[in-house]
């Protein structure tokens, strides 16, 4: 039976609230892009779920896939792709991160 | 293999005619830029589908063979 990467993915993207699929874990980043976006989690004070891609090579391609994304990292608020690290970064900066958590009362 | 920043230039050009493109060698190394990219190409698309729109025209190689492209996207009236 091959495995279905698509339907875990959908499950792990649905089981929390924030999702951030990233090089590392969440107190160890492997990457600086990583590190930037769970820094700007952290400073927002949302807990959100770390998925390390680097434990699972079809995890990493497949999230590439699932969200038509070429990048790691890759934030999903409430099922949703919110983007990678510039996008992010750029939302933070602008207030529109920390609006758009709230507006989903998070 | 890093991407020469006139290759990146082109192929964004190619796909975008109208775009501004300005394009940084971060690091000096070839493999790390920044580009911010003005088009037409952008107005009312969201943040995520812009970004896409360059990745297409960069043709599978984020990622790949060019590690780390900073992305700003704008919109242009």
């Amino acid at each position: 039976m091959t495995r279905n990467v698509h339907a875990e993915l959908e499950a792990t993207i649905n089981a929390s609230p924030i999702v951030l699929f990233m090089k590392g874990d969440a107190e160890m980043p492997q990457c600086g892009f990583s590190a930037v976006v769970v820094q700007i989690l952290k400073l927002l004070d949302k807990p959100f779920t770390a998925v390390n891609v680097l434990l699972d090579p079809e995890i990493r391609q497949g999230i590439k896939d699932y969200s038509n994304w070429p990048t790691i990292p890759q934030l999903y608020v409430t099922g949703e792709f919110v983007g990678g690290c510039d996008i992010v970064r750029e939302m933070y900066q602008t207030g529109e991160l920390r609006q758009i958590m709230e507006s989903k009362g998070l | 293999m890093p991407m020469r920043q006139e290759d990146i230039h082109a192929m964004i050009l190619a796909a975008l005619p109208d775009a501004e493109i300005d394009i940084k060698d971060l690091a000096g190394d070839g493999d790390h830029y920044a580009a911010t990219i003005k088009s037409a190409a952008f107005n009312g698309k969201s943040r995520v589908q812009q970004h896409q729109i360059v990745y297409t025209a960069l043709g599978g190689r984020m990622g790949g063979e060019l590690h780390a492209l900073a992305l700003t996207t704008l919109t242009k009236e």
